[in-house]
């Protein structure tokens, strides 16, 4: 029986909860994460349901890793700015956030990155639209659907904000 | 923002952890175990507070020990100021809260 499997997928980026919950469904059935590349996962042979599987966007910070690790979570990888980590069941409950506050900044980063990705291809294709190969439509449109991008994590936003008003 | 507002629950448990220094995984479980399990601390959570906690002044990390790579963190005195003041404010609350409802709780 093969030990090791790679699946290829795409999440868009409001999507990382159910990309969690698809690694985590993985770990359920015997597939752990062991390391991420571009759209493509890596899993390992491992007890059902002897991991946990959390994943993040955040800036790399070597103290943060290390900061993770002393909580007993295992550093997966890291792929562009999301970073993944896996806890063992048995080892206690595994979080990433408790408080309503802290997913929101962690919405705020998200937002951030893609407000600045989405800006560069908007300069990008603006300038480029004036040269005669027209090349800058590529840009114009992941521009378009970065600021897609960026309501769908604004929404989400809104509604952890309204949130807060009752409870923390 | 003044520090005269209320403490979000995290805070006010990091901060009650760390009348004793302690490290990161340390004040987790010290505040599970006080609260009798109810407030769990996520690491991410903790990570991003205690950054802002050191910010403000209100803990400070301790020097690290050779050999340890764990960070130490220990309520400053202004922390402790600002700790004596949310239990005051629990207080009022618990207070008030008690003389209306009386007898329903």
């Amino acid at each position: 029986m093969e030990n090791r499997k790679t699946i290829r997928k795409f999440f868009c980026v409001w999507s990382f909860e159910k990309e969690e919950d698809w690694l985590n469904e993985m770990a359920m059935n015997g597939w752990v994460l062991e390391s991420v590349g571009f759209c493509s996962y890596h899993f390992v042979r491992c007890e059902p349901g002897e991991y946990a599987v959390r994943l993040e966007m955040h800036p790399y910070d070597e103290s943060y890793v290390q900061f993770m690790q002393e909580t007993g979570a295992e550093y997966v990888g890291r792929m562009i700015a999301w970073v993944y980590f896996r806890k063992k069941t048995a080892d206690g409950p595994f979080d990433l956030f408790s408080d309503i506050d802290s997913r929101i900044r962690h919405l705020d980063r998200i937002g951030k990155m893609l407000a600045v990705i989405g800006g560069a291809n908007l300069l990008i294709g603006l300038l480029n639209s004036f040269n005669p190969s027209r090349i800058g439509w590529i840009n114009l449109l992941a521009a378009t659907a970065l600021a897609y991008a960026l309501g769908r994590i604004h929404g989400k936003k809104e509604a952890l904000e309204k949130e807060r008003l009752l409870h923390e | 923002m003044p520090d005269t507002l209320a403490l979000t629950e995290a805070t006010y448990y990091i901060l009650l952890s760390l009348y004793a220094p302690r490290h990161g995984y340390g004040i987790m479980q010290q505040t599970e175990e006080m609260s009798g399990g109810r407030v769990r601390l996520a690491a991410g959570t903790l990570y991003g507070a205690l950054n802002t906690l050191c910010d403000k002044g209100w803990i400070i990390q301790l020097p690290v020990d050779d050999g340890s790579r764990r960070k130490e963190y220990r309520l400053t005195e202004k922390g402790k100021g600002i700790l004596k003041n949310e239990v005051k404010r629990l207080r009022e609350l618990a207070r008030n809260g008690e003389k209306i409802l009386g007898e329903d709780m």
